[in-house]
């Protein structure tokens, strides 16, 4: 299997503040690939800097075999990487549906003519528009709340919104950050079994995920960071023993004595 | 409004007579009001005029969200292309089925120059570099009459053409079926039908993959880059569609006036723009158009207090044009008052302010 995407010596600063310092790894194509770290640990940061809301100091994105450096957010999306984001950003006064028609704009092309004619053409392109919208709630557990505002919704279900508006720009690459967050059990169960489907349909994961639980029951890999360094990647089960990651997230030197 | 609407869509026949009811009122208007003398059916082109500016400016506005203090400027880089390119001032007469595209396309450029600069910023400052742009255009016009005379400076342009189609001339009264068409009432038509054509254009292009690439970006402008819209040539869009508008209108005052003077080009015509807008109900079509006829005739309706007072008091108590504009100030004040988000919101600013109120 090839590398979906690569990351090499990526470096962001702000200010004298090192938020990442020269991190790389690569991901396979079809894996879910965690990303987990402290708060401030610039797992954020990295997104924002993959999908070209930052541009990084230092470091290069390679996705797919060609280069991402540069690209301007909606080029990256076109590329094939699609995210959602922490903080939701649904259009919260739009409907469901209408947030999820919205990520269909990059894979479809009817402009100002085909708009105001509205012909065979625009028409059918419509229908298929909102048609794939309507699968797609279906797919992530939505479907009946199809015309309600995103606003209105559930935080589970506005995740799980964003989540389908990103996937309805049909990407290769699906970063998540932070998914669960706000979830109770039974959502986060469910949220598994909804990233599982989406990965077995052939969509590379990477996720940024402070359940642990989660993270090393999902993921193939996963990457720590700290003050915005690479501290150990791997499988999760080596992780997960590394006495780096153990001081990262219990920190100070007792944990350094007990593990020994 | 919304319920009274589905209810009616369910019975097309209905639908059909009211449809029929409305264009039989518009074709008969300028002959009805022309009964109390020509003056009302200028008012009433002038309301045409100032719909189309309205709405032209709710696709910049209400659609993408970008809020634009300058659009006038569009206005009048129509109105002067009409002008210079149909009046004795270069000795140039084109036919009017040639400026209107030229002006509709000179506009468009202006939009896309203007916009080009400013598509990084966002609300106040968007605002205030736009306001600005508005009144550099109007202030370069002042001064192009040296050293090169381009538009005649604030002497402004005389004797513009009145529109021809053919061998119908706009200026004077033709006679039809015992009917007089006077000047003012075969502009009145021009207008309507232009004025349909921007109503047939904004209804298509809200409810299109472009409308909702322009709502995503008034809602969140990251997560609609981060979804693939391309901020840049969708501001761009909504900037040269609703400069076009703008120019277009330009074009029919320049004709229809005969005269133009950068002062009728002033910010004050931008504000008075953008609240017909505001007040009728942003990104909402039918509330943008009654914005636009209350607000351009309304001050007009004012202007018989003169008569009135007379009447009722023997003698003039308050100077009516200072009057105007304080019921003008005052009626504003209200309906925002009461009507935060316009005479006819939007589904979507009604959604905004409800969230907005309760935390
Ligand atoms: N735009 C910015 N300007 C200045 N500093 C920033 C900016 N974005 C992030 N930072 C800083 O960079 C560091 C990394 O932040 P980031 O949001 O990437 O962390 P994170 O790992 O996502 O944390 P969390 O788990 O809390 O989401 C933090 O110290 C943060 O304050
Ligand atoms: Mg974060």
């Amino acid at each position: 299997m090839s590398a979906l995407l690569q990351a090499s010596d990526i470096s962001k600063r702000f200010g004298g503040l090192e938020a990442l310092a020269k991190v790389s790894f690569s991901i396979e194509t079809g894996a879910i690939y965690g990303l987990i770290g402290p708060n401030g640990a610039g797992k954020t940061t990295l997104f924002n800097c993959l999908t070209g809301l930052y541009l990084p100091e230092e470091g290069e994105f390679h996705f797919a075999g060609k280069r991402l450096t540069g690209l301007k957010p909606n080029e990256v999306a076109e590329r094939g990487i699609a995210r959602t984001f922490q903080n939701i950003r649904l259009f919260a006064n739009l409907s469901a549906l209408e947030n999820a028609m919205i990520g269909r704009h990059v894979r479809t092309s009817a402009g100002v003519v085909g708009a105001i004619l509205r012909d065979a053409r625009t028409r059918a392109e419509e229908r298929a528009i909102e048609k794939r919208a309507l699968e797609l709630l279906d797919y992530v557990g939505i479907g009946a709340h199809a015309n309600d505002l995103a606003k209105a919704l559930s935080y589970g279900d506005q995740r799980r919104l964003e989540i389908a508006r990103a996937l309805a720009t049909e990407p290769k690459l699906l970063a998540l950050d932070e998914p669960a967050a706000g979830m109770n059990p039974v959502e986060t169960r469910a949220l598994r079994s909804l990233l599982d489907r989406i990965c077995s349909d052939g969509v590379t994961l990477l996720l940024i995920e402070h359940d642990v639980k989660l993270v090393m029951g999902l993921c193939d890999r996963v990457l720590v960071l700290d003050y915005g360094r690479k501290i150990a990647e791997g499988p999760p089960a080596e992780v997960q023993r590394d006495p780096k990651v153990i001081e990262a997230y219990l920190g100070g030197p007792l944990v350094k004595e007990t593990a020994a | 409004m919304t319920d009274a609407l589905t209810r009616l869509k369910q019975h097309p026949a209905a639908l059909w007579v009211g449809f029929a009811l409305i264009a039989a009122a518009l074709a008969m208007l300028p002959f009805i009001v022309g009964m109390q003398g020509q003056t009302w059916v200028r008012v009433v082109n002038n309301a045409l005029l100032y719909v189309m500016l309205a709405l032209g400016l709710n696709i910049v506005v209400g659609f993408a969200g970008l809020l634009d203090l300058g659009y006038i400027a569009f206005y009048a880089v129509g109105a002067y292309s009409y002008a210079l390119l149909a009046s004795p001032h270069f000795g140039l007469h084109l036919p009017f089925w040639i400026i209107l595209p030229i002006g509709f396309l000179v506009a468009c450029v202006f939009g896309v120059l203007l916009g080009a600069p400013v598509l990084k910023l966002r609300g106040d400052y968007l605002a205030i570099v736009t306001l600005g742009f508005g009144e550099i255009i109007r202030i370069f016009i002042n001064n192009l009459n040296e050293p090169i005379n381009i538009t005649n400076g604030p002497q402004g342009i005389t004797l513009i053409d009145p529109i021809r189609i053919g061998s119908l001339s706009f200026s004077g009264t033709n006679e039809l079926a015992g009917l007089d068409f006077t000047s003012p009432v075969k502009y009145y038509y021009l207008l309507l039908a232009l004025v349909l054509v921007i109503i047939f254009i904004n209804v298509r292009l809200q409810d299109s993959r472009i409308g909702r690439a322009w709502e995503a970006i008034r809602e969140d402008e990251i997560a609609a880059q981060a979804m693939g819209i391309n901020l840049r040539n969708m501001k761009l869009l909504a900037f040269a569609m609703g400069a076009s508008f703008g120019g277009v209108a330009g074009g029919m005052f320049s004709a229809i006036q005969g005269f133009i003077s950068p002062e009728s080009f002033g910010i004050f015509e931008s504000i008075i723009v953008l609240s017909m807008v505001v007040l009728g109900g942003m990104g909402n079509i039918p509330g943008v158009i009654l914005g636009a006829v209350l607000l351009s005739t309304f001050p007009e309706a004012l202007r018989y207090m003169a008569p009135l007072q007379k009447a009722t008091f023997g003698r003039e108590i308050i100077d009516p044009e200072a009057a105007r504009l304080l019921i003008f100030g005052l009626a504003m004040i209200l309906i925002m008052l009461f009507r935060p988000a316009g005479l006819l919101p939007s589904e979507v600013r009604k959604r905004e302010l409800a969230t907005e109120r309760a935390p």
